[in-house]
């Protein structure tokens, strides 16, 4: 009925660095916003397992928050998507260098 | 005994499906693959006991994010990615920096740690415990985060809508936000 506290953390902690090296990789930014989201829920999984190792209810709590953030920068990352799309009729961040020396 | 079968296999469906989606060089999979990462991390939710939050990754993640996700990429027809050659910096010094953070941060909970184990079903975390620690001490947040939302939805509308359709939507009946987004892809 046990089950170490460290796999978890090494589960969440690999979400984590997949969601890092996709956002490095990766050249479809709706690709990346992915990433974004896998890090995201590999932060969730060590928020849920901490709460359960230190009998603290907060942690799902704040995993709940992190959803809702989570949801309102989907909504507010795709719509930029798609302004993005519109202007410059591209999915590739290379070709958004407008900003670039 | 159960409890680490089912741990290990949906953790490996997990692992697989990040994977997957770092493989994948049309963005519907890599979707569908992060759907698998979020299915199963759901029920890795549910051996900690944390029902509700379970509950809530399928329904929100996977059911509405993903859904707004799958939306965007049909909308934009996005095709696989240009094996374009990015940033230098970040194939350099990113990959490496990251790689090394990750073997450190590995090597400490394996062997550094102390065998704490997480006993499931200790914590009660059904709706009923949530909902009072998130209205009751948690309040203030929960309030400014409904704000948040409500910023998040004119953003979106803002941000999503055809420039000065927003201001022109009193002077013309027919909203042309629809039918210029469908034009604006005739060109493929």
């Amino acid at each position: 009925m046990e089950i170490p506290l460290s796999y978890y953390l090494l589960l969440g902690g690999f979400l984590f660095v997949c969601g890092v090296l996709g956002f490095l990789i990766k050249r479809n930014i709706i690709t990346i916003f992915m990433s974004i989201e896998l890090m995201l829920n590999g932060v969730n999984l060590t928020f849920v397992a901490f709460a359960a190792h230190w009998h603290a209810l907060s942690g799902q709590v704040f995993v709940f928050f992190v959803m809702v953030v989570a949801a309102a920068e989907a909504a507010v990352g795709l719509a930029i998507i798609i302004a993005v799309y519109r202007t410059r009729e591209t999915l590739n961040v290379d070709q958004v260098n407008l900003l670039k020396l | 005994m159960l409890h680490l079968i089912l741990f290990l296999f949906f953790g490996a469906v997990c692992v697989a499906g990040a994977i997957s989606l770092l493989a994948q060089s049309h963005p519907i999979n890599s979707a569908l693959s992060l759907i698998v990462v979020m299915a199963s991390l759901a029920v890795e939710y549910l051996l900690l006991g944390a029902e509700f939050v379970a509950a809530v990754q399928v329904i929100v993640y996977a059911g509405a994010i993903m859904v707004l996700f799958i939306f965007v990429i049909m909308l934009l027809n996005a095709g696989s990615e240009d094996r374009t050659k990015g940033s230098r910096v970040a194939i350099i010094l990113g990959v490496p920096g990251v790689l090394t953070a990750a073997l450190l941060v590995g090597w400490t909970l394996v062997f550094r740690s102390h065998t704490e184990m997480v006993s499931i079903g200790a914590l009660p975390g059904g709706p009923k415990e949530i909902a009072r620690l998130l209205f009751h001490e948690f309040l203030l947040p929960f309030e400014v985060t409904s704000v948040l939302i409500l910023i998040a939805i004119m953003g979106a509308v803002v941000l999503a809508s055809k420039p000065g359709a927003v201001s022109k939507r009193h002077d013309d009946e027919m909203p042309k936000a629809m039918p210029e987004l469908v034009g604006a892809g005739k060109d493929r």
